[in-house]
């Protein structure tokens, strides 16, 4: 019994956790899917997402909101330093994220002055909500999760209405042809470069106001933070198209990421709950992506043509 | 119209893999010039289109189209003055996104892009009557993927898309190769149509000769990266497919016209 009650608190603060890395995970989709660029630099840019909202609460005394604004800026503009090196200086997209993601492991504790930064005691947008919500409601079991989880999902909510419409507008879908077929887009008058940049600025942005959120919720932000980010979008993403193999258009898709990224997180509380020790969850985690990739792969007999429609880039059926 | 003056290209200089690909290309094309280009492998007719498109930077010589020099202009930049059909069906579509979308990308080309709809309600409405002209039956299929259609599909909405926004000049890389002849020859015919239509200017490779005689206003033969071969109206509607292969050997100093050529 008290395994069970143990086991249904842990999956509540999982889903809370899941929804907040749902947005890192459309990010990650972002890049890797749409824009078929595989996107090493969401390690650091989760990061520095929550280092630089962290310290602008703790050191500026900033609003927790405005601060999220800020770690989108940020994590954008890592996203435009991976796309620098990979346009303009022709080093492959794998080593330029890697780059910028190294870079920034050095940078992170530059903008904290430390390894870490805590946010005991100090407002975050978790705490802002609960203390405008009245004493009556405050004692409900698990309270807290139930606050996150709301605020993730209006944040949820915002991120997959952006995506859908910016995804359906002629940039939107310049970026898309550029992830399927960049010959041509430039055929047809675009500059693929560019196309590059915006993708990796919107991705890497959405990755970082994940990280910040991730942060301000847990109350702390650390340097280590961000080790396996990006195979944990995938693993979401991966998780998403299993369960909803039949969700061929946009909309559908990015539910299915959020579950998949909540599911993610449920799963890894569970087998945290059996008694695995947290180290060993990035053996875990890879695996999980191995063997979800694999699958799609394994059925591939008789959905073929879905398994690698839904693996390759331009991934998006944006229909209106 | 075209001006093509003096141009040479080499790959991979100063390597063992060292290729002079073109060597000294001139080449004026008038308005309205349909020109059919043929030559043996290698002979370097993929890459003055090349050069033209602006995939690769040229070594020396220029460019000039319409009055506008475009030899130092991006890929994608000259794409505003271009359109351009490849000989692979993969190349010219977005293979996961619907027929529509390829098409509102296409109808874009030379316009800026913004945050306004990529597809209209009047764009659909267009593209449904293009289709239809196309006489494949794509106007009721507008929201399949393209990765669904068939080869001479794809290059039927290639060339589609390639002229939906009139181009100054057209570029067709034997577009038609990779299709089976009966394909072929529903594309090709359909090139024809929509070239006399729009009034375009066009460049067409291709391997088989009787096409090379049939189609267009005037006709070149490429040899180790150069021109060596020009001919126009009357004389060019003469031509007899043996000529061809004499001029040819002529060309390659008496060699024999290599398989590709001779089976064409
Ligand atoms: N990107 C490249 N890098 C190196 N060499 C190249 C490149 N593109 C073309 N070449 C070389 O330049 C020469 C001319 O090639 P090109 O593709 O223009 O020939 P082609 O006339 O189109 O022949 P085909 O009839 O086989 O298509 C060939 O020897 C080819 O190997
Ligand atoms: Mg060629």
């Amino acid at each position: 019994m008290s395994f069970l009650i143990s086991l249904l608190w842990a999956t509540h603060a999982a889903t809370a956790q899941g929804i907040l890395f749902g947005v890192m995970a459309l990010g990650v989709y972002i890049t890797f899917r749409v824009l078929d660029f595989p996107d090493m630099t969401c390690d650091g840019s989760f990061v520095l997402g929550g280092c630089v909202s962290a310290v602008l609460i703790v050191k500026a005394g900033w609003n927790p909101y405005v601060t999220l604004i800020v770690a989108v800026l940020a994590g954008g503009a890592s996203g435009a330093i991976t796309a620098f090196l990979h346009n303009k200086c022709k080093i492959p997209a794998i080593l330029s994220g890697i780059l910028t993601m190294t870079a920034l492991y050095s940078i992170n504790i530059r903008v904290m002055g430390q390894a870490n930064t805590t946010l005991l005691g100090v407002d975050t947008v978790v705490s802002m909500v609960k203390d405008i919500l009245p004493e009556s409601i405050q004692g409900i079991a698990n309270f807290t999760n139930w606050v996150v989880i709301v605020l993730g999902c209006i944040f949820v909510t915002l991120v997959t209405m952006f995506m859908y419409w910016f995804f359906g507008t002629e940039i939107g879908c310049a970026i898309r042809a550029t992830g399927n077929n960049g010959d041509m887009v430039r055929a047809l008058g675009e500059d693929t470069d560019k196309m590059k940049m915006l993708g990796l600025v919107i991705g890497n942005s959405l990755v970082a106001l994940s990280g910040a959120l991730v942060a301000q919720s847990q109350g702390y932000a650390d340097v280590g933070m961000g080790v396996g980010t990006i195979v944990i979008g995938l693993a979401s993403i991966v998780i998403g198209e299993v369960i909803m193999s039949r969700a061929r258009t946009f909309k559908f898709r990015l539910i299915s990421i959020l579950l998949g990224a909540v599911i993610y997180r449920v799963i890894i509380a569970w087998v945290l709950q059996m008694g695995l020790k947290a180290t060993d969850l990035k053996l875990l985690t890879a695996l999980v992506v191995a063997i979800a990739l694999t699958i799609p792969k394994m059925l591939g007999a008789t959905a073929a043509s879905k398994a690698t429609i839904s693996m390759k880039g331009g991934d998006s059926n944006a229909k209106h | 119209m075209l001006n093509i003056n003096e141009v040479y290209k080499t790959f991979n200089p100063g390597t063992i893999n060292e290729k002079k690909a073109l060597n000294g290309v001139n080449l004026n094309l008038n308005s309205e010039d349909f020109v059919t280009v043929i030559g043996g492998n290698g002979a370097g007719k993929s890459t003055i289109l090349n050069m033209i498109a602006g995939v690769y930077p040229i070594d020396r010589g220029s460019i000039i189209l319409d009055g506008i020099d475009i030899t130092y202009l991006p890929e994608h930049k000259r794409a505003h003055y271009l359109g351009r059909v490849f000989q692979d069906p993969m190349k010219g579509t977005a293979s996961n996104m619907e027929i529509q979308e390829n098409l509102a990308i296409a109808y874009r080309r030379g316009k800026k892009r913004g945050l306004s709809w990529g597809i209209t309600k009047a764009e659909k409405e267009k593209f449904h009557e293009e289709l239809k002209v196309l006489g494949l039956g794509l106007e009721d299929r507008m929201t399949s993927k393209v990765g669904l259609l068939s080869g001479g599909q794809r290059q039927a909405l290639t060339l589609l898309m390639a002229t939906l926004q009139k181009p100054k000049l057209l570029l067709l890389d034997e577009h038609t190769a990779a299709l089976d002849p009966k394909t072929a020859r529903n594309v090709l015919s359909l090139t024809n149509e929509i070239i006399q239509a729009d009034k375009l200017t066009a460049i067409m490779i291709t391997h088989n000769m009787k096409d090379a005689i049939k189609y267009g206003n005037r006709l070149i033969m490429m040899h180790e990266g150069r021109v060596v071969y020009d001919v126009a109206g009357e004389e060019k509607k003469n031509l007899q497919v043996s000529d061809l292969l004499a001029k040819f050997e002529q060309a390659s100093g008496g060699e024999f016209a290599n398989d590709r050529m001779m089976l064409a």
